[in-house]
């Protein structure tokens, strides 16, 4: 059992600011995902975390030691990269065996370690591979099992899977989890996808602007984002927001749109608010008696394979709905769409959330 | 603008091709109407690409004609064929404005100057490139050099084809549903006919009204959007489009009803028939993750199963259960109650679809 | 930009400095020192401040070489860029011919440069040169490169080229193989011409190649000695006499080293102004927006 602590880490490159006053402490046997924007910070924060960079101030603890200044090469961490990176003339075999080899373990371990890795990712057929006859899923399964085989007490993962196809990213990304899971190391994985963030599940820090927006578990991150740039951060398509105003139970967007908010929604302060519905909550059918009707203009609508995803316009506002299921609409086309009010987040002038959905399912078992 | 038909079209890069595996483009037989938007669809090494080549005229067919309009251009080159390509990486001219680069394929084909400056002006609006026609072109975003890139093919009138060769690799995530709308908004304004090449089913289905599925060389699907997710053809394409992909289980022919692989479960109703009629024929059942229930307490028209494993994906949750020898994902609105030991499993006869020999029988 | 603080890195770079202060750094020193004295023999030298440099500035044989240096350089700038070019528009791309006109090209890079001398020297003569008697026998021209300055000149000149015209082409053929094939593709989509395609795609992605190889040539013929050394010694007269020769001539010819120390001084620093402004202008050509 060991801890990485962060306290008050900064980083600055330049005049920028890479990381802002980060402080964070993940214990081993769990599994946090870094998510946030390209840019957010999270690149840099691995580095970090590995001690390839340096904090300009702060501290950063391993097991409660302090290591702020200890080269990469004496700390046990391992990496993967979003490039797939392997030792081109090695073959996979001597990729993967090339960590325990630095170590000195005897050849009969380092054999068995090697095969016993590359089972768990399902490359032994190709041990005696070079990496360029691999394909971009294989090469990145070595990169993996490399970091693995080292028995790391950090292993970080920068976006491994962005460089591959879809269908390969949604393989892999549930084979990782089912991999982290039994693992005892602390696990750090970066992405900038919210789904991606839902598979590995785990514990989720949010990233923006250097920043830590909001840590915990990922799914209740995800149903109780602190703010709305969490809240922005942590769906995808964005979740829809739309300034209002809310007076005498109605809730008015300046282009003039009304939305009666009856039930719990009635005890909310008067004023100004900023109103956020996810996309997936909001739906071309009629759902319940309470739903709202808006009636607006198809843009665009986005099919994924499985569902559909429909960009309105009302009055200058944009909106996009997420349907299950194939549903070609014309551009251009008039169409409603239903919001329901139960399912609306209402997050203040500062942008911090005053209130979730009470519908949300919270058992957060998973 | 073309009507584009294949006629008995394959190609090989072997000189001696015999094995079915040594065509790297099976024999295929169909057309693609004048003004539709088409996608390529299929992942790497399905032969989209080669198909691609062989449309643009940089690939001469081992066997088969490709017709424009009715007549046969496989042996022309792309220059001579009047196509317009948009490849994977922007290729735009360094040394040129915007504008000129818009102009470029009207100059060299020696039209006067005033219709050039009207079609450049009318291409440049389309694309929302006016403010930085008079830059050079070397300094702009990714999104911007692909717009001068299609915009090249827009200018012309003479074009029988557009082509985008995954135009969208180098675009910034946020941007590529604009670039997406966008080019919607090309195809319903000109009607040209555009072949879009990708591996991404997001991108073929945003974009196509009919979707070209590959897979190892061959044409396993030609399709709406709506159709490929809801009667896929070939059980690869089901697998394939969507997220997770369908659930395939063997089965084989009892009595009067189609068994399960491994299981007691037996399917009635015209089940019987269609297996009857493909019985020397590998058999599966398909349905989708999205027409599968799960009841957490038993039903009449339900099967008891083996609870493997819940994910919680936040807007929606994926189940796992285990029906004989069959691994089976199903997946749940996020406000459906999570079953928690016992899981009976209800197919949607409707949405279920019978595979024999991978392709679909019924 | 990342990079790892550890005071350590200076440590590693050390090394490479001392060696940097020993062979430019040290003797470049010395040769300021030489510069500002003047040197009667060991442990006799007076401050002279700037009065060899005044000398040089004033001197008829260092204009004179300077004025033949700018239009050789210039003369085979000209010729030998445009021609590398050509030549490697001309080279087969792939396969064996790509190979056999690759090896063939580099020959002239590969032989030393007192060697090339030696050649052309052979070569041209009129009496035993093959060169020297085709163009006096078969042209019927009266050629004699020892003893006609224009002859001199036409004749160092053509061996610079052929020496090293194969190192512009190796350059713009790395460039020209560099292009991705959709730029061909998408000009011929267009229906852009040969000229085309050379004046729109293949000269501007070749522009960063040819700035090193208007460089590397620039200041390779700025310094030329050698080859025309043996060739022609520098005559006849002072006729193909250039700045580095003249410089040896003073320095170790008449050992006046206070002078050359002051010439070698002027010399650099003209290569130095000179590569600067070719860099800059040739950055910029091609370059930022029209406004």
């Amino acid at each position: 059992m060991t801890t990485l602590e962060l306290r008050s880490v900064n980083r600055l490159e330049g005049d920028e600011l890479h990381l802002d006053d980060i402080r964070l402490s993940l214990e081993s046997g769990r599994l946090y995902v870094l998510l946030g924007p390209t840019n957010a910070g999270k690149t840099s924060l691995l580095r970090v975390m590995a001690g390839l960079d340096r904090p300009s101030t702060g501290r950063v603890l391993i097991g409660g030691q302090d290591v702020t200044g200890r080269s990469v090469r004496r700390r046990n961490v391992a990496m993967v990269y979003q490039q797939f990176v392997n030792y081109p003339s090695f073959t996979v075999y001597d990729n993967i065996a090339s960590p325990l080899r630095l170590k000195g373990l005897r050849r009969a371990e380092v054999d068995k370690k090697v095969r016993e890795t590359a089972e768990l990712l399902h490359i032994e057929p190709l041990l005696q591979r070079l990496p360029a006859e691999l394909s971009g899923g294989q090469q990145q399964r070595c990169a993996i099992a490399r970091a693995l085989v080292k028995e790391a007490e950090l292993l970080l993962l920068d976006e491994p899977l962005v460089n591959l196809d879809y269908k390969l990213r949604e393989e892999l990304r549930t084979e990782l989890r089912a991999l982290f899971e039994r693992r005892s190391a602390i696990v750090v994985y970066a992405t900038t996808e919210p789904m991606e963030a839902l598979v590995m599940g785990g514990h989720a820090v949010v990233m923006g602007e250097g920043r830590v927006l909001q840590s915990g578990p990922t799914l209740e991150v995800y149903h109780r984002p602190s703010s709305a740039r969490v809240a922005a951060v942590f769906s995808d398509p964005t979740m829809n927001m739309v300034d209002v105003n809310i007076r005498g139970g109605e809730a008015r967007t300046p282009a003039g749109l009304v939305l009666p908010l009856g039930g719990e929604l009635a005890d909310l302060r008067q004023g100004r608010f900023r109103l956020g519905v996810r996309a997936n909550h909001l739906s071309l059918r009629r759902r319940g008696a309470a739903d709202i009707e808006i009636k607006g203009t198809v843009d665009l609508a986005e099919i994924s394979g499985s569902e559909t995803f429909v960009h309105f316009r009302h009055n200058n506002l944009d909106w996009v709905v997420q349907e299950a299921g194939v549903h070609p609409l014309a551009r251009g086309a008039e169409a409603s769409f239903y919001l329901d009010p139960a399912k609306l987040y209402f997050f203040g002038d500062t942008g911090a959330l005053e209130r979730a959905p009470s519908s949300l399912p919270l058992d957060s078992a998973a | 603008m073309a009507r584009i038909e294949f006629q008995r079209l394959a190609h090989s890069y072997l000189a001696d091709p015999v094995a079915p595996a040594d065509w790297a483009l099976k024999e295929l037989d169909f057309a693609w109407e004048d003004g539709g938007a088409y996608a390529l669809l299929g992942p790497s090494g399905c032969g989209k690409s080669t198909l691609l080549n062989i449309i643009s005229g940089l690939l001469r067919p081992s066997q088969g004609r490709v017709l424009y309009d009715g007549k046969d251009v496989t042996g022309l080159s792309p220059a001579a064929r009047n196509i317009a390509q948009v490849f994977q990486f922007p290729v735009i001219y360094d040394t040129m404005t915007v504008a000129e680069n818009l102009a470029f394929p009207l100059r060299n084909r020696r039209m006067p100057r005033a219709e050039v400056r009207k079609r450049v002006a009318e291409a440049l609006e389309m694309l929302e490139l006016q403010p930085v026609q008079n830059r050079r072109a070397a300094g702009l975003t990714a999104d911007q050099k692909q717009k001068i890139s299609m915009g090249r093919g827009l200018v012309r009138d003479d074009v029988a084809a557009i082509l985008f060769d995954e135009p969208l690799t180098v675009i910034d995530p946020h941007l590529k549903w604009q670039l997406r709308r966008k080019l919607k908004e090309v195809h319903e304004r000109f009607h040209h006919t555009l072949v879009y090449v990708t591996h991404d089913q997001n991108e073929a289905l945003t974009f196509a009204d009919k979707v070209v599925v590959m897979y190892e060389g061959e044409v396993v699907q030609l399709g709406t959007p709506q159709e490929l997710f809801e009667r896929p053809a070939h059980r690869f394409v089901g697998y394939f489009i969507g997220s997770p992909g369908m659930n395939f289980m063997g089965c084989h022919l009892v009595e009067d009803g189609l068994g399960i692989d491994g299981t007691e479960l037996v399917l009635y109703g015209h089940w019987a028939e269609l297996a009857r009629r493909h019985a020397k024929s590998r058999l599966a059942i398909g349905i989708r993750p999205e027409f599968l229930d799960i009841s957490p307490t038993p039903r009449d028209d339900a099967v008891p199963t083996r609870l493997m494993g819940v994910q919680d994906l936040g807007n929606f949750k994926l189940v796992t259960v285990r029906l004989g020898p069959h691994e089976v994902v199903a997946k749940l609105p996020e406000d459906a109650p999570v079953p928690t030991d016992e899981a009976h499993l209800v197919f949607q006869p409707e949405w279920t679809r019978l595979y024999a020999d991978d392709r679909l029988v019924g | 930009m990342r990079k790892t603080e550890s005071n350590k890195a200076w440590l590693l770079v050390l090394p490479v400095f001392l060696l940097v202060a020993f062979s430019a750094i040290i003797p470049l020193m010395t040769v300021v020192n030489y510069s500002v004295q003047d040197i009667f023999g060991p442990g006799e030298a007076y401050w002279v401040g700037t009065e060899w440099f005044k000398e040089m500035l004033r001197s008829e044989d260092l204009r004179g070489a300077f004025v033949r240096q700018v239009i050789f350089s210039a003369t085979i700038l000209v010729i030998q860029i445009p021609l590398g070019i050509a030549i490697a528009l001309a080279m087969p791309a792939k396969g064996w011919a790509a190979s056999l006109s690759l090896v063939l090209v580099a020959l002239p890079l590969l032989i030393p440069w007192n060697v090339v001398g030696t050649i052309w020297q052979i070569f041209a003569r009129g009496d035993i040169g093959l060169g020297g008697w085709f163009v006096n026998d078969m042209m019927g021209i009266g050629y004699n490169y020892t003893a006609d300055s224009l002859h001199a000149w036409i004749t160092v000149v053509v061996m610079d080229i052929w020496h090293w015209t194969p190192l512009v082409v190796l350059l713009c053929y790395a460039g020209l193989r560099a292009i991705p094939d959709a730029f061909y593709q998408a000009a011929a989509i267009d229906g852009a011409g040969r000229w085309k395609v050379f004046r729109y795609i293949q000269l501007p992605k070749l522009r960063g190649v040819l700035l090193i190889a208007v460089l590397l040539r620039f200041m390779d013929s700025f310094m030329i000695y050698t080859e025309p050394f043996v060739l022609t010694g520098g005559g006849p007269g002072t006729a193909t006499t250039f700045l580095s020769q003249q410089l040896v001539k003073i320095a170790l010819g008449q050992f006046d080293l206070g002078p050359a120390a002051a010439y070698s001084i002027i010399y650099f620093l003209i290569i130095l102004a000179a590569s600067f402004v070719f860099y800059n202008i040739m950055v910029r050509v091609g370059r930022g927006d029209r406004a």
